[in-house]
C-alpha cells in the first residue's frame, strides 16, 4: 500500500489553485479531504504526477445563509454538515446525511466538495444534493461556471468537472420552515459501510399540508450515478399525502432504479425492493417532518 | 491481609495503559539502523504455471538492493514444514516452497521478492518484475476439488487433492440408525473467515556477523516454535536465532504458522548483512494469511420421540486451502471430531474428514479451531431435530446432558471431561432470559403478524417484526494440552508449558513464561497468580514473555491453553519456590521446618507471629549465602524453572440465549438481547473473564450474521479489503448480559479453565438458531451464514408463513 511517487503543491489560494490546475491538467489532482484520493492512490488505482493539497485554504471552509440560500464551501468537512446548528436549523436533511457517512475519522476529514467531484454513485451527498436542488460553484482560470444537480454527475467516478476546474462552493434553495420535510434513509451492511441503497427526499407541502407542492428524489447505489427518481417525483407532485400514493412512488422509483448485482451487497432485484422500502420509509419521514401528523 | 485476595480480584489490565497510549512495542515499530525494506511479489493467479520471471528492469530501479525469485533460492531453503502429520489417515504433505518455482497455486503465493531502501522504492520495483504465466484450471471449493476430473494442485503428490482422510467412531452407529424413531439430516456450511487481526503480520531480521547470531522481531503466538520452524526452514541452527515478539496485535491462530516469507526475510538478512524488514499491509494479509473454518458439512441425526439422541453422523470436507499450513491438519479432524457428542451422553458417533487442497489462501487454526465447527452443527441439527418432534429445544438439551454427577466422563471419543454441570448453565440461561416470557411474546407477535398480514390482503406487508430465541450449550475442550496425548495424534510437539520464577535479592519478581499473552490479559492474572502464592505486591511481578533469549522454550498462546497450562507451571515453580524459601526461613528464625507458617508473604514460628520473615528477608538469605543465612547442603539463590506438563484437557462449558428481531420488510436481523452463562471453574479475574466472554461473542456473532471470505470462481478472493469484508463494530453489536457457574476442574491446582474461545464458540450456533427459530414458520429448516438481509428477504418473500405446529405436518420417518 504505497503510492507511487508524486509532486506535491499546497496553495494558499483559489487563485493560485486555478494556476496550478491549469498548469498541471489532466496530470494533477486536488487533494481535499482524501479519504477517497489516498486510498486510491495507495492501491495504485489513482497516480497523479501532482496534488494540489487544497487544506490550507481557509476561505473554502465554511457554512453560511446568504438570503434564500445556504452556501457551503467545497472543502467542508462532513463533520462540520453533521453538528453545525445552522444546517440543523435551515437543512437540516444535510445533517441527517452526513451522520451516515462512514465513521468519525471519515467525517472529520473528508469533504462534501470531494465526495461530489469524486462521484461515486455509493457517496450519500449525490442523492441529498438531488433532492435539495443544489448547486455547484466551478472555478477555474477560464473562468466561473454554475452546474446543477443534474448535470453535476456524468459518470461513475466522473463529474462533469474539467481537469483544471475547481469546485468552490455548494449552494442550496433552503425549504419554507413550516412546510417541508426531508430524510435520508440509508440501508447498509453495518454501520460505515457504503449503502446497500440510500433514499433522499426533500419535500414541501402546499398551504394546506395535504399534497405535495415540491418534491425532489435522490437515490444511492442504485444507478451508474447518485440518482434522481424522476418518475416517482412526478407521480407525486400535486398529489395528496396518502399512504397508497407513497407506496405508488416508491414502486415507481424502484422501477426507474438500475442496481446492478453484487456478491457482497445483493442482487439488483433485491436492491430494487429494497429501494422501495427505503424510499418510502423516507417519504413518511419527510412528510412527518414536513408536519403531516398522521397519513392514511 | 489484601493480597490474599489477588486471586480472584478484578484487577484492572496492567498491559492497558501501554497499549492504549500507543506505547506497546510491535514488529513494525521496531527500527535499525541500515534497514532494508522487502516486498513481495504474489501472484494475481489462483492456478498457473510460471514460464519464465524477468527481474532485470527491476533489478535497475533505483535503491533496489535485490530482486530474488523461487528459483534463485530454491537450493537455500526447505518447504514450509507442517507440525501436525495426523496418524492413521493417509496423509500426503505436499513440498510447498517459500517462494514458488514452476507453478502458483493460489492468488497471493509468493513468487518473488524484491529488497530496496524503502518500501516506496520496493513496491515501485514489484511493478517491474515480469512474469510469464500460464494460467490453469483453478478450483476453489472443496468438494469439487476431490472429484476425480477436477484440476490437481500437486499432481500425483496429492491424489484428488486429498490431502487425508480421517475417520473416528464408537459404539454401533448404523444400528442406531436402523433402530431410530426420528432421524433429521442437514447440509451445514460453516464458511471461511478471515482471522482480521489489526496487526498484519511482519517480520524484521538482523544477523550478526560477529556471533554468527539472527535475531529475528517477527509477529508470533509462539516465539520458540516460530525460532524451531524457521531453522527447519534455513538450516540455521536453533541456538543461533533468537526470536523477539514482544506486542502483538491480534492473532486469532493467524499467527501460529511458520509462513515461506518469514523464512525469506531471516535468509535475506544473512546474505545481504543487512537488517530486512517486511510488514504485510492489509491486502497482503487478507490473501496471504492463513484463513479460518470453511467446511461443508453433511450432519445425520438419530433419535427417540422422547426427545432421546442415539447417534450422529458426520462426514466433513475441509477446505485446507493451497498448501498443509503449521497446524491445518489437526483441526477439522482432532480439535473437531472428538468433540462431536459435545455436552450429551450420545454413544453412537461417526464422523470422516476429508481433507482437501485447494487453490485458495491455507486455512488454519482461527479462534476455537474445530470447536466451533463441531459445536455449530452439533447445536444446530439438535435445533432441527427438537422441531421435528415438536419439543422445545431447552428440553431436548436437558434431556440429554450428561449429568453433574457422572464426571470424570469418557465420551464416545477418549476424551475425558474433567467436570461439568451442563443443565446448571442452562438453567441459569433461561432464567436470565426470562425464556418462558420470551416464548409467550414470540407467540404474540406472529400471530398479529399473520393477521395483519391476511387482513390488508398483503402478505407480508407489515410492520411487524418477528422474534426468534435461539439456544446453544457447549463443552469446549482445551488447555492443549497433555503432551502424550497430542504426540499420539502426530503434533509434532508436546504441549506442556514452561515457567521460570525468579525471587530477586530484593524480594521483586519475574516471571518468565514460555506463553505468549497479546492482549488476552495474562500479563495480569499470572502477575495476580505470583501475588497470591507468594505473597508479594501485585506490582512487584513483572511478567516476561516473547523473547526467547530470556524464556525457557515454551509453546506459546493458542487452545485456550495459556491460563491453565502456562499459570500451571507458575503455579508449581511458586510453590517450589516457597518449599526452599521455608527452609531458608526455618534457618533464619532457627526453627524447625515443620514448625514455619507461611502466610501473607511472612514466615514465622507457629505460635508467634511477630517475629516473622518476608519472602523479601528469605531472597535476601538466599543470595548472601553466608552460613547464617542458608542452611548448608541448600544452593544460593532463589528460582526455579518449572515444566508443565498437563495430566488432562480442561473442558469449560456453558450456555448461551440470543433473541433476534427480523425485519419482514428487510430481512434485517437485529439482536435484542444476549445472554452468555459460561463456567471456566476458578476465575482469576472475572473482569478480564468477561472480556474475553465479550469478545469471543463478538467474533461468532461476526460470523453468524456478516463475515464471509468469498472467493469467485476463478480464485479471486473477493472481500480483500476492510471495506468488503464486513468485520461488524460495537455500533452492531448487543449488550451482551453476561453470568458464570463455577466448577472447578479437580485435575488443576488452581481449578481453572481456558475461557478464550468459548465466547466465539457458543455464539455462532446460538444466532442461527436464533434467526431459524424466527422463520420456522416459513417452512425454514436451515439458512447458511452469514445470514445476510437478502437470503432472509427472499424467504420471507416467496414462502407463506402457517401458524400450524411442526409435529402435525411430520411423521416418523
Ligand atoms: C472507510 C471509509 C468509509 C467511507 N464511507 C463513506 C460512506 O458511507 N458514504 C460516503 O458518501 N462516503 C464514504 N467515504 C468516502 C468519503 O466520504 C470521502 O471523504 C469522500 O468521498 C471524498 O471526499 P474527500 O474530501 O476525502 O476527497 P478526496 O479524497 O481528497 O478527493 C476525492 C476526489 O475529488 C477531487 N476533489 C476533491 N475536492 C475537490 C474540489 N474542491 N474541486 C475539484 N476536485 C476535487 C480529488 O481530486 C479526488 O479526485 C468513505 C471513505 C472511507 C475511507
Amino acid at each position: 500500500m504505497f503510492p507511487k511517487e508524486f509532486q506535491y503543491a499546497s496553495p494558499r489560494s483559489v487563485q493560485e489553485t486555478v494556476q496550478l490546475l491549469n498548469r498541471f491538467g489532466t496530470e494533477a489532482k486536488i487533494l481535499a479531504g482524501g479519504q477517497s484520493l489516498i486510498p486510491l492512490m495507495k492501491l495504485r488505482i489513482a497516480s497523479p504526477k501532482y496534488l494540489i493539497d487544497i487544506n490550507r485554504i481557509r476561505d473554502l471552509e465554511y457554512v453560511r445563509e446568504s438570503g434564500e440560500f445556504l452556501l457551503i464551501g467545497a472543502l467542508t468537512r462532513h463533520h462540520t454538515l453533521e453538528r453545525s446548528e445552522l444546517v440543523k436549523d435551515k437543512v437540516p436533511i444535510l445533517s441527517e446525511t452526513a451522520s451516515s457517512i462512514g465513521d468519525p475519522q471519515v467525517r472529520n476529514l473528508g469533504t462534501i466538495g470531494g465526495s461530489i467531484v469524486h462521484s461515486d454513485p455509493a457517496g450519500d451527498w449525490g442523492a441529498t444534493m438531488i433532492a435539495l436542488r443544489a448547486s455547484f460553484n466551478v472555478k477555474s482560470l477560464r473562468g466561473e461556471r454554475s452546474l446543477d444537480s443534474d448535470h453535476i454527475f456524468s459518470d461513475t467516478l466522473t463529474s462533469s468537472l474539467s481537469p483544471d476546474e475547481l469546485l468552490t462552493e455548494i449552494s442550496i434553495p433552503i425549504p419554507p420552515r413550516d412546510r417541508s420535510g426531508g430524510a435520508y434513509e440509508k440501508f447498509e451492511r453495518k454501520v460505515g459501510d457504503f449503502a446497500t441503497v440510500g433514499a433522499a427526499v426533500q419535500i414541501t407541502l402546499d398551504k394546506a399540508k395535504k399534497a405535495f407542492e415540491k418534491i425532489g428524489i435522490g437515490l444511492t447505489s442504485v444507478a451508474p450515478t447518485s440518482m434522481r427518481a424522476r418518475r416517482a417525483e412526478e407521480s407525486l407532485l400535486g398529489r395528496d399525502v396518502t399512504l397508497a400514493n407513497l407506496d405508488e412512488a416508491a414502486t415507481i422509483a424502484s422501477e426507474e432504479a438500475r442496481p446492478i448485482d453484487d456478491v457482497l451487497r445483493g442482487s439488483a432485484e433485491f436492491k430494487r425492493a429494497m429501494t422501495k422500502v427505503f424510499l418510502k420509509r423516507a417519504l413518511i419521514k419527510a412528510a412527518g417532518r414536513a408536519g403531516v401528523i398522521e397519513i392514511e | 491481609m489484601a493480597v490474599a485476595t489477588f486471586f480472584g480480584a478484578r484487577v484492572n489490565r496492567r498491559e492497558d495503559p501501554r497499549l492504549v497510549t500507543g506505547n506497546g512495542l510491535y514488529t513494525a515499530d521496531v527500527v535499525l539502523p541500515n534497514m532494508v525494506h522487502a516486498a513481495f511479489l504474489r501472484s494475481p493467479y489462483a492456478h498457473a504455471r510460471i514460464k519464465s520471471i524477468n527481474t532485470e528492469k527491476a533489478k535497475a530501479l533505483p535503491g533496489v538492493i535485490v530482486v530474488v525469485t523461487g528459483k534463485d533460492i530454491a537450493s537455500k531453503l526447505n518447504p514450509v514444514p507442517c507440525a501436525w502429520q495426523l496418524t492413521n489417515a493417509e496423509i500426503k504433505v505436499p513440498k510447498y516452497y517459500p517462494l514458488e518455482i514452476d507453478k502458483v497455486r493460489y492468488v497471493g503465493d509468493p513468487v518473488a521478492v524484491v529488497v530496496a531502501e524503502t518500501p516506496y522504492q520496493a513496491a515501485d520495483a514489484l511493478e517491474a518484475i515480469e512474469v510469464e504465466y500460464e494460467p490453469l484450471q483453478a478450483v476453489v471449493d472443496q468438494e469439487s476439488a476431490c472429484k476425480p476430473d477436477a484440476p490437481l494442485l500437486y499432481d500425483n503428490d496429492v491424489p484428488n487433492n486429498l490431502a487425508f482422510h480421517w475417520k473416528i467412531s464408537s459404539g454401533d452407529v448404523s444400528r442406531a440408525f436402523a433402530e431410530a424413531e426420528v432421524t433429521v439430516k442437514e447440509r451445514l456450511v460453516n464458511q471461511r473467515l478471515l482471522p482480521t487481526a489489526i496487526e498484519p503480520r511482519g517480520a524484521l531480521a538482523q544477523y550478526n556477523p560477529s556471533k554468527d547470531e539472527l535475531t529475528v522481531w517477527i509477529t508470533s503466538q509462539n516465539p520458540h516454535v516460530h525460532r524451531l520452524l524457521l531453522s527447519l526452514m534455513t538450516g540455521i541452527p536453533e541456538h543461533k536465532i533468537r526470536v523477539i515478539s514482544q506486542d502483538v496485535g491480534g492473532g486469532f491462530g493467524s499467527k501460529i504458522p511458520c509462513y515461506g516469507p518469514e523464512a525469506v526475510v531471516v535468509l535475506l538478512a544473512k546474505e545481504l548483512l543487512l537488517p530486512v524488514k517486511w510488514i504485510e499491509d492489509r491486502r497482503e494479509n487478507y490473501v496471504s494469511t492463513i484463513h479460518g473454518r470453511d467446511h461443508v458439512e453433511y450432519v445425520e441425526l438419530a433419535g427417540k420421540f422422547d426427545g432421546t439422541i442415539t447417534g450422529i453422523k458426520v462426514i466433513t470436507y475441509a477446505n485446507l486451502g493451497a498448501w498443509l499450513s503449521t497446524a491445518a491438519p489437526g483441526v477439522p479432524t482432532i480439535l473437531f471430531g472428538t468433540m462431536l457428542s459435545g455436552p450429551y451422553k450420545i454413544k453412537n458417533l461417526e464422523c470422516e474428514v476429508f481433507g482437501v487442497l485447494t487453490n485458495t489462501t491455507a486455512v488454519d487454526a482461527y479462534r476455537g479451531a474445530g470447536r466451533p465447527e463441531a459445536t455449530f452443527i452439533l447445536e444446530r441439527i439438535v435445533d432441527i431435530f427438537a422441531r421435528k418432534i415438536n419439543m422445545d429445544p431447552s428440553e431436548v438439551r436437558i434431556k440429554n446432558f450428561i449429568p453433574r454427577d457422572a464426571f470424570p466422563y469418557t465420551t464416545p471419543t477418549g476424551l475425558t471431561y474433567d467436570s461439568g454441570d451442563y443443565e446448571g448453565t442452562l438453567r441459569r440461561a433461561l432464567e436470565i432470559s426470562g425464556y418462558k416470557d420470551l416464548r409467550e411474546e414470540q407467540a404474540a407477535r406472529l400471530k398479529s403478524f399473520l393477521q395483519e398480514s391476511t387482513e390488508t390482503g398483503k402478505r407480508k406487508r407489515t410492520k411487524e417484526k418477528l422474534i426468534g430465541i435461539g439456544l446453544s450449550s457447549y463443552v469446549e475442550v482445551c488447555g492443549l494440552g497433555p503432551s502424550s496425548i497430542v504426540r499420539s495424534t502426530g503434533f509434532a510437539l508436546g504441549l506442556w508449558e514452561s515457567a521460570t520464577v525468579r525471587v530477586h535479592p530484593s524480594g521483586k519478581v519475574s516471571v518468565f513464561t514460555g506463553g505468549h499473552p497479546h492482549g488476552q490479559g495474562e500479563e495480569t492474572t499470572f502477575a495476580q497468580i505470583v501475588a497470591s502464592e507468594l505473597g508479594v505486591n501485585l506490582e512487584d511481578v513483572e511478567v516476561v514473555h516473547g523473547d526467547t533469549d530470556k524464556v525457557p522454550f515454551g509453546m506459546g498462546t493458542y487452545g485456550s491453553r495459556t491460563t491453565p497450562v502456562a499459570g500451571g507451571a507458575i503455579v508449581f515453580a511458586c510453590r517450589k519456590i516457597k518449599e526452599k524459601a521455608r527452609k531458608i526461613a526455618a534457618h533464619l528464625l532457627e526453627a524447625r521446618e515443620d514448625d514455619i507458617v507461611f502466610d501473607s508473604g511472612r514466615f514465622y514460628v507457629r505460635g508467634s507471629p511477630g517475629t516473622a520473615k518476608t519472602l523479601a528477608e528469605v531472597a535476601w538469605a538466599s543470595y548472601g549465602a553466608g552460613s547464617s543465612e542458608l542452611p548448608s547442603g541448600l544452593e544460593p539463590g532463589l528460582e526455579n524453572t518449572t515444566f508443565y506438563d498437563p495430566p488432562n484437557f480442561v473442558f469449560p462449558f456453558g450456555t448461551h440465549v440470543c433473541v433476534v428481531e427480523v425485519d419482514t420488510e428487510t430481512g434485517q436481523v437485529k439482536i435484542k438481547k444476549y445472554v452468555a452463562v459460561d463456567d471456566c471453574g476458578k476465575q482469576i479475574n472475572p473482569m478480564i473473564v468477561e472480556g474475553q466472554v465479550h469478545g469471543g461473542i463478538a467474533q461468532g456473532v461476526a460470523q453468524a450474521l456478516w463475515e464471509a471470505a468469498v472467493y469467485d470462481k476463478d480464485g479471486n478472493l473477493v472481500t480483500s479489503t476492510l471495506s468488503d469484508y464486513a468485520v461488524p463494530t460495537a455500533y452492531e453489536l448487543p449488550s451482551y448480559e453476561t453470568a458464570s457457574t463455577e466448577t472447578p476442574s479437580p485435575h488443576h491446582p488452581l481449578g481453572i479453565k481456558g475461557v478464550g474461545e468459548t465466547g466465539t464458540i457458543a455464539s455462532t450456533p446460538a444466532v442461527v438458531n436464533a434467526v431459524c427459530d424466527a422463520l420456522s414458520n416459513f417452512g425454514v429448516k436451515n439458512i447458511d451464514m452469514p445470514l445476510v438481509p437478502e437470503k432472509i428477504w427472499r424467504i420471507l418473500s416467496s414462502s407463506s408463513p402457517r401458524l400450524e405446529s411442526p409435529s402435525s405436518t411430520t411423521s416418523p420417518s
